[in-house]
């Protein structure tokens, strides 16, 4: 209980201060904000560790109890061992940590992006079963003139009007206009969400 | 003057949330309806009664960036649906992009657990870092929603594109979602692949609407009072430099 008051004190005394010193322009408050922030920096990074180390142990008990498709924990252990020797044997500018990188982990993510094309067309051609309402019907139609302004035919280059004035004013007006507004709602609720941990209101680090 | 005004805003803001908190109410704020919180708060109680698991996917947003706030309102709602649906046959899991977040995930489900009065059924693993890059995340959170008999998928907290491989895995697996992303681009991925998508500021609404506690009521109706003031300078401010004054 006493960790947990002591937890929340430090939490609320450090936010407060980075939080005047970014909004009031006193000097003197500049190194001192600059110093928490790369503690903060720290942690996070040792904390990358302990989520590794989590990983770590979610898996091998995966294996330990033969869970289903266990196998996939194993290979995921040893990728996981081996990269890790390999980093710190041969740094992480290394031959092989590139090669690693080259060779395993770009190729699969680009699959994966690849593979989100796939899903994104797919689910946008479900959507009107999925929800037959004018948003959607918006949604589809928006999505359908944006591709046709963006694309060039052969021969013709772009298409005519849908180039020239129907993207812009999709892309300058109505997306941008649309997106402020959002990105104004997720402001003030980041503000209020901001708020409301700084006043203990919510307590994520000391359990509550 | 910039941050003249970002010193009033937060200042009006907090004093407001104070307020509101602090208002001793005859009967609890009423707010409209949200279908996607409705189906949540029904999934819940059915993982508890069919002894399912509910797979809480809070994002890769980390505290010390801008997008961290969608985290801390995703960490708000995991300490609501992990109290209600802890004494489940099969506890909440929870999966998380980013280290410093998958260990508040650990803490405030161990919260939720202790608040439920079960705090001995709380298993540590249940709070996962599943990635450190978006597309690593996506693939392993798309495994568990797959392989530990999750009835549904709550998709809430800082997410980019990549999201939509985590909705159609759910899809699959004929699991309930409800998803709210912080960034519009996985706004616009979600309004397309989720059934009852929440759109903007409503992911920050999500512990209001699942929860009891009086200062997430107060967060979302001082929200509220700043929204309608930002509309109306908004309108002012067109209306002056219509009128050329400004």
């Amino acid at each position: 209980m006493k960790g947990k008051l002591v937890a929340t004190a430090i939490a609320i005394a450090v936010g407060l201060f980075i939080l005047v010193g970014t909004l009031l322009p006193f000097q003197i408050l500049v190194p001192v904000r600059l110093e928490l922030l790369h503690w903060a920096v720290i942690i996070s990074s040792a904390a990358v560790l302990v989520g590794i180390a989590n990983l770590l142990n979610v898996h091998m008990q995966k294996v330990r109890r033969r869970e289903k498709n266990s196998a996939y924990s194993a290979i995921l252990i040893l990728s996981m061992s081996l990269t890790l020797a390999l980093g710190v044997l041969f740094g992480p500018n290394g031959g092989w940590m590139q090669m690693a990188f080259e060779g395993i982990i770009f190729p699969v993510e680009a699959a994966l992006m690849a593979l989100l094309a796939v899903t994104l067309i797919y689910a946008s051609v479900r959507l009107l079963r999925r929800r037959t309402d004018i948003m959607s019907i918006v949604f589809i139609a928006t999505a359908a003139l944006t591709i046709f302004a963006s694309i060039s035919l052969p021969f013709l280059g772009e298409i005519p009007i849908f180039g020239d004035v129907i993207h812009p004013w999709l892309t300058s007006t109505l997306a941008a206009g649309g997106a402020r507004g959002l990105l104004l709602g997720v402001a003030l609720g980041a503000l209020t969400t901001g708020l409301r941990a700084l006043f203990a209101f919510d307590r994520p680090f000391g359990g509550k | 003057m910039n941050q003249i005004i970002a010193l009033a805003l937060v200042l009006f803001a907090a004093l407001l949330l104070l307020a509101l908190s602090l208002r001793k109410r005859k009967s609890p704020a009423a707010f409209r309806e949200i279908a996607a919180f409705a189906r949540l708060r029904r999934a819940a109680g059915l993982a508890v009664e069919d002894g399912t698991r509910l797979h809480v996917s809070i994002g890769r947003g980390s505290l010390l960036s801008p997008r961290g706030a969608a985290s801390l309102s995703a960490l708000a709602l995991l300490r609501q649906v992990g109290e209600q649906t802890s004494t489940s046959d099969r506890p909440p899991v929870v999966t998380s992009g980013d280290p410093a977040v998958a260990a508040l995930s650990q803490d405030t489900l161990q919260a939720a657990y202790q608040a439920a009065g079960v705090a001995e059924l709380f298993q540590p693993n249940s709070g996962k870092l599943s990635g450190l890059t978006p597309f690593s995340y996506a693939a392993s959170a798309m495994d568990v929603a797959r392989q530990e008999y999750v009835s549904t998928n709550v998709l809430v907290g800082d997410f980019g594109s990549e999201v939509a491989l985590l909705t159609e895995a759910s899809e699959r697996e004929h699991a309930t979602i409800v998803a709210a992303a912080a960034d519009p681009s996985a706004q616009a991925v979600l309004f397309a692949s989720a059934a009852e998508p929440l759109v903007g500021e409503e992911l920050f609404a999500a512990p209001a609407y699942m929860g009891a506690d009086p200062s997430h009521r107060a967060s979302l109706q001082a929200q509220d009072v700043m929204r309608w003031l930002l509309i109306l300078g908004l309108l002012v401010a067109a209306a002056l430099k219509m009128a050329g004054a400004l």
